[in-house]
């Protein structure tokens, strides 16, 4: 089935926060926000811009009701800044304008006098200052400090990533109405309804039950609009408590980009320990990861990357430490990955470090200690279903990597001015929020009287075609022409408590709890066909919008049964409730079973360097992947190009730049550039490893969203093992993005 | 009368003329399948089709409607993805559909639009011209696959196409509804008049106006330079190549004389933005915005170039290389505009390169950028004109470098050498777009690069460095 959303794309007709009509009387919200990464308020004068003809009111934290608190894990985050700023752009107030061309030239008349303190960027820095969001946290496994001396080969270093921009193209945004006794309801693009409702709830000072969060669908998130998206909603609806007026509030791009944290940086160092036959006996990894100003989801984060920092790889003794660093910048947030991707960078970079001391293809290393059934992760969770070693042989069988590295190094051979080169990336992802509890969904079904049905579930679709996934399952659930579902819209007040949609998780959980409501709904229904045909339940079956007794058809269509059963007072609308059973983690040993199963994949990545220009091309990248059982090929593979893509973005030309003053300098699309058509690998192919699937999988059909962004992590080190090519005494630095500039800079580097 | 038609309707605008497309499109009509993505056309969600009554037909391109001030349409027909909707989805909707083109579905619209703009095109059709109608347009979600997969499928879809009568074609097709047949007639009835030039902000396709200065222009009456035919031509004379002011980018990579000078001329265009904002951009707006990176200001200094600047009756013609005397400071009074450029028509002995690197390689700023016009004889340089971009406060005309070649031989020897002077007339600093010790670096190499392409027997990389 394809996307139930495309065709209200191509037309345009797909209704977005900023295309839902405005009402009589909205006013337009935009924030004002710290010029200053760092300093304390002396002094803010708004005289001039509430004069400016047009502006209704600006907020600041002196018109909170409730709490000036939006912290989600940690309470340390002000929704409008009092007395200190601790990043550019942390917002201040809010313009309330009858046009937002007004509130941009109210804006320019505010006058902040702000007694400015030292910025910290670096998040090696903070550590040393002690400036931490919470205590470190390490994982162990073995006993690294006995194994050292065993080690034939010992390689350290370091490795840093940059931060990556969301740049979902789509910007933050919500539109909150007044309703009648004080209600609000806010149509807000975000990830997690529920923690727009539960934060708006809190700051306007009111229960829950009196805010009610709308998503219709977000124009991309990618982990963006997971708690960041959350401020926007809750300054809309402070508006209209303050102002009982519709208040829109979307973002521009600029202050977007300015006001939201991103992925985290990380600077990491490493430490790897092989034997002579290249078996990793041990790894030791201190990851220092930059928060930002404030928690945000980064203990969250911080622990994914701990979970994920030996990547596809058993290592017998290991030995992680995590710093949550806390700098002035933007708090930096979820993004597809979530840590994930920074852990297994390190990895990857130890990896190639001990390949090229020990003059070995990186790959031999690789293949050497690709997990397998039984290994212990770091956490105590035992690998199963491991189907990496297939994957690799499936990849070698259909690629031939002994012939790809003789192509290569052939071409590097008779080429001077161009080289070549490759890469293989192992991936190994775990599926599950990291913490426990989130790890249940409900999902509330209606059958209409007509036998139409309506899908409520608390799954966002931000274009990963979740509401497709969740269409087909109540469609073949009752085995009717999926015409019939509907899915409606994301709605606190319809399905509450919900997680957000994130952690690759989402069809899992929202799928699961659909089946359960489907699987109540169906044995009501075959009970009161079961009693019209007088037989047993167990003999009634509904087949392509028909009922069928013992294997034979009746004549009893699915829009019969359902009226009938209308009739006999039989309720047809349930609430399916899921959660993940098995998982657990105890965190005061740091060991459990975090994840409903793993997901696994390699790839394979070819890349042409340019050596007069520094500029590059990737060639292909060949992926075979563990799908489980695909429920739905269209959607599951453009989530693997997808993915791939943004990861090979972040690997290479997304950089994302701070002035050591902590101003965003990368603060446009002119001077933050995503992979655009042509930059994209000439050729994308992805092999499919049919395996049983997990269980734990929604129809077998594995999640799909975060794992292949880690792909990317695979252009790097092609483009290094070509730079390489070139300069032989290139020394690898482990410093991502490999940027056009950092590639030729390594072209030349102690070239003479 | 400030007229235009948007998608089947005639509208009569009372707006300043300096209001955005975009913000009317979306906002005044309501038309929401046009979406915002940055405003500063480096995103596409906003494209729309501008088409243009040409020889009594129609020609369309796609522009964004986010740099467009609404004056650069009077007397146009304007779609939008709501004039190109039918009953069932027109092809290249359907191909998206088929090859999961969309996933968010935010950018989606942008490319149908760009797409059936590539449809609308007079030309035989090709699936690298169509992959580059949407070179200008961003998605962030699928990664592209699936949407060059949709393109090929339209490629193929318009393998039989009347490109004498492609609207005819189209509605047949059902590519496009069938009220396009009539926009011709519409459109000449319109009878725009070309309104006078104000002493307003000059605004020539917008493309950098609209990003610096937003807030200033939108509700502002401006003066509209772009698409005037007075001053949009490319005329040559005498052995002197002049082109108007109003020129746009696209005018000139069209253009057979442009062609005919400059053999690569379509590689070169290629590295400058994208086709909407070239649909738009103008030459002179480029050099009137004194970045010191402008890609044509670059190719320009490097034929040596001349501008005329007017002012009423008053006309002075200097020196491109003489058009910038510091930072965005300009030899140029607020009333004088840039009318026309010419340059003497390269030799038959001469040749041309221009080389640009930027983070991204397409749709992206220079890091640096460098443009050479080399003549040989007898085995030595008689004339040579180098530029170079990103490496100082102004476009650099590389005097010294240009001096100590000239009259020399092309060796490896003498560019190592003139390398040495190019260094030591450079004053590049660390931003953005590449840190000094970079740019350094990187201009070295596209300078060797010149001439490691137009002299691949007597340089080669390997002799350089």
């Amino acid at each position: 089935m394809k996307n139930i959303d495309a065709k209200g794309h191509v037309t345009g007709r797909s209704v977005y926060v900023d295309d839902i009509p405005t009402l009589q009387g909205t006013v337009y919200g935009l924030p004002f926000g710290s010029p200053v990464a760092h300093g304390k308020i002396k002094e803010v004068d708004y005289s001039k811009a509430l004069n400016f003809p047009g502006v209704v009111k600006i907020l600041t934290y002196q018109d909170i009701k409730g709490e000036n608190q939006i912290g989600g894990i940690f309470p340390d985050e002000e929704l409008f800044a009092e007395k200190e700023v601790h990043f550019q752009g942390q917002p201040i107030a809010l313009i309330l304008a009858e046009s937002d061309h007004i509130a941009y030239q109210a804006r320019k008349l505010i006058e902040i006098e702000i007694e400015e303190q030292e910025p910290i960027v670096d998040p090696r820095i903070a550590q040393q200052k002690g400036q931490l969001i919470f205590p470190p946290r390490t994982f162990q496994l073995g006993k690294i400090d006995d194994v050292w001396q065993k080690c034939a080969h010992v390689f350290e270093g370091r490795a840093d990533s940059n931060g990556q921009e969301h740049l979902y193209i789509e910007t933050q945004g919500a539109y909150a109405i007044p309703l009648e006794n004080g209600n609000i309801k806010i149509s807000s693009s975000t990830q997690g309804p529920t923690a727009v409702q539960r934060t708006a709830a809190s700051v306007l000072g009111v229960g829950m039950h009196r805010i009610e969060v709308d998503v219709v669908r977000l124009g991309g998130g990618f982990g963006g609009k997971e708690d960041q998206a959350t401020p926007w909603g809750v300054m809309a609806a402070l508006g209209v408590q303050v102002i009982n007026r519709p208040v829109k509030l979307i973002l521009n791009r600029m202050d977007d980009m300015k006001m939201t944290g991103k992925r985290h940086p990380y600077s990491s160092d490493y430490k790897i320990g092989l034997s002579e036959d290249l078996k990793i006996l041990a790894y030791e990894a201190t990851f220092y990861q930059n928060a930002g100003a404030a928690a945000d989801l980064s203990p969250a984060v911080m622990e994914r990357t701990l979970f994920h920092a030996t990547n596809s790889y058993f290592v017998p003794n290991v030995k992680a430490t995590a710093y949550s660093c806390k700098t002035n910048l933007p708090p930096n947030t979820a993004f597809r990955g979530f840590g994930g991707p920074q852990g297994m960078y390190v990895m990857e970079s130890a990896i190639a470090h001990a390949a090229s001391e020990l003059n070995v293809p990186k790959h031999r290393i690789q293949k050497k200690n690709l997990l397998k059934d039984g290994d212990e992760f770091p956490y105590g969770q035992i690998a199963e279903d491991v189907g990496l070693h297939q994957i690799w042989s499936d990849v070698d069988s259909k690629f031939d990597i002994e012939q790809v590295h003789k192509r290569i190094e052939r071409f590097n051979d008779e080429h001077h001015d161009v080289k070549k080169g490759y890469s293989l990336q192992p991936v190994t992802f775990g599926i599950s929020f990291t913490k426990t509890p989130m790890n249940q969904a409900r999902a509330l079904v209606h059958i209409y009287s007509d036998g139409t049905v309506g899908v409520s579930t608390g799954a966002v679709e931000m274009g990963q075609g979740v509401n497709t996934k969740m269409l087909q399952i109540a469609a073949q659930m009752f085995s009717i022409d999926p015409a019939k579902v509907k899915l409606e819209s994301t709605n606190t007040t319809r399905v509450a408590n919900t997680s957000p949609s994130a952690a690759s998780a989402t069809s899992d959980l929202n799928g699961k709890a659909l089946q359960n409501a489907c699987k109540e709904l169906i044995k009501r229904l075959k009970r009161s066909a079961a009693q019209h045909f007088k037989v047993e339940l167990e003999d009634i079956a509904l087949k392509d919008g028909w009922v069928v007794r013992r294997g034979v058809a009746t004549t009893m269509t699915w829009e019969q049964l359902v009226d009938k059963a209308f009739l006999e007072r039989v309720c047809l609308t349930e609430n399916g409730h899921y959660a993940t059973p098995v998982i657990n983690f105890d965190k005061s040993i740091e060991k459990g079973h975090p994840f409903a199963y793993h997901v696994h994949g390699v790839a394979l990545t070819e890349v042409t360097v340019d050596c007069i220009r520094g500029s590059y091309e990737f060639d292909s990248v060949k992926i075979v992947h563990d799908f489980g059982q695909t429920m739905n090929p269209s959607v599951d593979y453009g989530q693997i190009e997808g993915g791939l893509v943004q990861g090979i973005g972040w690997m290479t030309m997304e950089e994302v730049s701070y002035d050591p003053d902590g101003r965003l300098a990368s603060n446009t699309l002119s001077t933050y550039k995503i992979p655009d058509i042509y930059s994209v690998p000439k050729e994308i192919i992805i092999e499919a490893m049919e395996t049983e699937g997990s269980e734990m999988a929604i129809l077998k059909s594995k999640a799909v969203g975060e794992p292949p962004l880690m792909y990317g992590l695979g252009a790097y080190f092609a483009i290094d093992y070509a730079v390489k090519a070139f300069n032989p005494n290139f020394n690898s630095t482990f410093d991502a993005p490999f940027t056009n500039e950092k590639v030729l800079m390594a072209l030349y580097s102690n070239k003479e | 009368m400030r007229s235009f038609i948007l998608n089947d309707e005639k509208i009569d605008c009372h707006l300043p003329s300096g209001t955005l497309l975009l913000d009317f499109v979306r906002y005044h009509k309501a038309l929401k399948g046009t979406k915002i993505g940055c405003r500063e056309g480096d995103c596409g969600a906003c494209t729309v089709l501008i088409g243009d009554l040409v020889d009594g037909q129609m020609k369309y391109q796609n522009v964004t409607s986010c740099l467009t001030p609404i004056g650069n349409v009077y007397g146009k027909h304007v779609v939008s993805v709501e004039g190109l909707n039918m009953e069932d989805l027109t092809p290249v909707q359907q191909f998206m559909v088929d090859e999961s083109g969309t996933q968010c579905g935010f950018c989606t619209v942008g490319f149908v639009v760009s797409l059936s703009g590539y449809c609308l095109s007079n030309s035989a059709p090709n699936y690298n011209d169509a992959i580059a109608s949407i070179d200008g347009n961003i998605c962030r979600c699928t990664g592209y696959k699936s949407i060059e997969r949709a393109t090929r499928k339209i490629t193929n879809a318009l393998q039989n196409k009347d490109t004498e009568h492609t609207v005819n074609w189209l509605v047949e097709h059902k590519f496009i509804p069938d009220y396009f047949l009539d926009i011709p007639k519409r459109i000449e009835a319109l009878n725009p008049v070309e309104e006078k030039i104000t002493k307003a902000v000059l605004i020539g396709g917008g493309t950098d106006l609209y990003v610096q200065k937003h807030d200033q222009l939108v509700d502002k009456e401006v003066g509209l330079v772009a698409h005037q035919n007075s001053l949009r031509y490319i005329t040559a004379e005498n052995g002197v190549c002049t082109i108007g002011g109003g020129t746009t980018v696209t005018d000139l990579l069209e253009s057979e004389l442009f062609n005919s000078y400059f053999s690569n001329l379509s590689d070169h265009i290629k590295l400058v933005s994208s086709s909407p904002i070239r649909n738009i951009s103008t030459i002179a707006g480029n050099f009137v915005n004194a970045s010191p990176i402008g890609d044509f200001t670059a190719f320009f200094l490097a034929l040596n170039a001349k501008i005329t600047l007017s002012e009423n009756e008053n006309e002075r013609t200097i020196f491109l290389k003489d058009f910038y005397k510091g930072y965005k400071d300009l030899d140029k009074s607020k009333e004088e505009i840039l009318t026309s450029i010419s340059f003497v028509i390269p030799s038959s002995n001469s040749q041309f390169n221009l080389e640009k690197i930027s983070k991204r390689i397409h749709l992206d700023i220079a890091s640096v950028n460098s443009a050479i016009s080399i003549a040989i004889t007898n085995n030595t340089i008689e004339t040579i004109h180098i530029s170079a971009g990103g490496v100082g406060p102004i476009p650099s005309y590389l005097h010294r470098t240009v001096a100590f070649l000239k009259g020399k031989t092309i060796t490896a020897e003498n560019i190592k050498q003139a390398n040495k002077v190019l260094q030591s007339e450079i004053q590049p600093i660390s931003d953005v777009r590449g840190t000094e010790t970079y740019k350094r670096l990187l201009l070295r190499q596209l300078f060797y690069a010149h001439f490691i392409k137009l002299f691949p027997d007597q340089i080669s990389l390997k002799a350089l460095i």
